[in-house]
């Protein structure tokens, strides 16, 4: 265990991205973020709807050209079509009339980018279950993906993204329709992803409390500017107050973590409230 | 048994030309209808399908105008209203409705046009009921070897995008991030979406063409749960009601005493519109299925070889 530090160091840099910058007409999205992700670290991408989240993931993923500054995957700059990166999007189309098992799903995570019809194969199909297993979701294979709970679809969505065994997944919000229970349910078992298969996963979400046991890491987000760290390094008053551009305060509570704004406004008996309702 | 078998086979059925023509023809074009309205039904593009229907009517009015044929007609402009579509928006969620009624106004208006030019010209008299309405009965040998092979470069181009349409219809995101040339994936399936319209307006006409592109599909979802199942369902229910549509035209000729034949395409959209509601019963009893199967095993499987596993 004292080792450590020393694998630490050992560990390859799977994401770096450097100074990036998104404008879409006229307005900035993205100003000048920067971070890094190792493998196997749990990073939580946190911050408020709007913040830029969604644009930082999607020039991660090589869908948006970024106006400045450059990402590179595995130390090398992005491609699209690049395998080693597994993506989880807020939006799917899973309705129930969507004729589609969970392992078909699943399936297509493996060849869905390939031309031409699926053949069946013995080995596409172990790996599928083995997939499914992976993520608990062996239970319900068989079952059509828009009649199962949203938990239950994570997980089937994680598995579509893991199966091309990616060294990054990114998921975008996964938690912002779950209840509590189900939420933590993917929590622990993304971070137990991380850490068996050294696979990096940066997760995006507005409330950080959830990932406070397994992030390794934090890249808060605000008006599409970004801070980088361990969590108790980056989730500070002076912090989060450079970062908004006005007065906030972090609070804890009962070991988890409030950001309220300054005491001019409103909004803070809400997210106090919120946060109290959580435990 | 003589007896039954002449009262569902109507004499001169099999021996008629007419009717070998109709049969291969339409079975035809029910096969590429239903492979590509299973998609057209997943990626919710119905209006857009429809909306082809109409180019091609206007494709089809515009050739018989010109004494060309309509099967070059229907396809033609089905496949040149495809690109256009896609050069609109048709892509966008938001942009779609847009893409497509502009396209579809344009055409319906373009029909009103070719056919009551033809219609003047004398040549053609029957044009808007062949055109609109169809004429499977009417159509030569000849045209077989051409609708074959617009059927083949259609079903070849949907198995060719099989798996990156099937990806980018349930995100576009996914499919772009794992390097699926996303719009050019459905333009491809958008030109053999075009195609099937066209041969499904030679079949039952161009305004029923969206019948038999969407009801065998819509009705195949509804009964299986998986995307290649419901291709071979929706082709069995699409092939089986054109067939059992162009017999009970031919018989309708003999019911009653006043000698004259029923619209075929009438029939073979009524088998299909009844297959659809017949579907209707199956999630209920999939349903039931599933209850009897959850009480079951999967109640012993939270057990404790669960934890062990």
């Amino acid at each position: 265990m004292t080792q450590q530090p020393q694998t630490w160091a050992m560990t390859p840099q799977v994401l770096a991205v450097d100074g990036v910058s998104v404008s879409l007409s006229g307005r900035q999205i993205l100003d000048d973020v920067s971070f890094t992700v190792q493998a196997g670290q749990f990073t939580g991408l946190i911050g408020p709807n709007g913040a830029g989240k969604t644009t930082l993931l999607r020039v991660i993923l090589g869908l948006q050209r970024p106006t400045r500054g450059s990402v590179a995957v595995l130390g090398r700059p992005l491609s699209r079509q690049n395998r080693s990166v597994g993506y989880v999007p807020q939006k799917v189309l899973l309705d129930p009339d969507m004729p589609m098992r969970a392992r078909d799903l699943v399936a297509l995570g493996l060849d869905g980018n390939r031309f031409g019809v699926p053949l069946r194969s013995r080995q596409r199909g172990e790996a599928v279950r083995e997939m499914l297993r992976a993520v608990d979701a062996d239970r319900f294979a068989d079952a059509r993906v828009g009649n199962l709970s949203g938990g239950e679809q994570q997980r089937v969505l994680i598995a579509h993204a893991l199966i091309s065994r990616p060294r990054l997944l990114l998921l975008d919000e996964p938690l912002a329709n779950l209840d509590i229970g189900s939420g933590q349910e993917i929590v622990a078992l993304l971070a137990r992803i991380a850490r068996e298969q050294q696979i990096a996963v940066l997760l995006s979400a507005h409330e950080m409390n959830p990932l406070l046991p397994v992030m390794d890491r934090v890249v808060y987000m605000a008006d599409g500017r970004a801070a980088s760290g361990p969590a108790d390094e980056v989730v500070r008053a002076d912090v989060l107050s450079r970062l908004y551009g006005q007065h906030v305060d972090v609070l804890h509570v009962h070991g988890r973590v409030l950001v309220v704004a300054g005491p001019a406004d409103g909004e803070p008996a809400l997210t106090a409230e919120h946060g109290l309702e959580a435990g | 048994m003589h007896q039954l078998y002449t009262w569902v086979f109507e004499p001169g059925f099999f021996a008629s030309p007419q009717v070998r023509v109709a049969v291969t023809i339409g079975g035809v074009a029910a096969v590429v209808s239903a492979v590509t309205g299973v998609f057209t039904v997943l990626r919710g593009q119905s209006f857009g399908g429809h909306a082809l229907g109409d180019v091609s009517a206007a494709g089809g009015s515009g050739a018989l105008l010109l004494g060309l044929s309509p099967v070059a007609g229907f396809v033609g402009l089905g496949v040149i209203g495809a690109g256009v579509m896609d050069l609109i928006g048709v892509r966008r969620v938001r942009g779609r409705d847009l893409a497509t009624g502009i396209v579809l106004g344009a055409a319906i208006g373009l029909t009103a046009l070719f056919l009551y030019l033809g219609t003047f010209s004398g040549a053609t008299a029957g044009a808007p009921q062949t055109i609109l309405f169809g004429s499977i009965f009417v159509i030569t040998s000849g045209t077989i070897p051409v609708v074959v092979i617009l059927s083949v470069t259609a079903l070849a181009t949907v198995a060719a995008v099989y798996r990156p349409l099937l990806l980018s219809t349930v995100s576009p995101d996914i499919a772009a991030a794992r390097g699926v040339p996303v719009r050019v994936v459905g333009l491809l399936y958008m030109l053999a979406l075009a195609v099937s319209v066209g041969l499904s307006s030679v079949a039952v006409g161009a305004i029923l063409s969206t019948a038999l592109l969407i009801g065998p599909a819509a009705a195949a979802l509804r009964l299986t749960s998986r995307v290649s199942r419901a291709i071979v369902v929706a082709c069995s229910i699409g092939v089986g009601a054109t067939w059992l549509g162009v017999l009970l035209a031919y018989d309708s000729f003999y019911w009653g005493s006043s000698q004259q034949g029923l619209p075929v395409s009438f029939f073979i959209v009524a088998v299909i519109f009844a297959a659809y509601l017949a579907s209707g019963l199956a999630p209920a009893a999939r349903a039931a299925a599933a209850r009897r199967e959850l009480a079951g095993p999967a109640a012993a499987e939270t057990g404790p070889d669960q934890i062990a596993a």
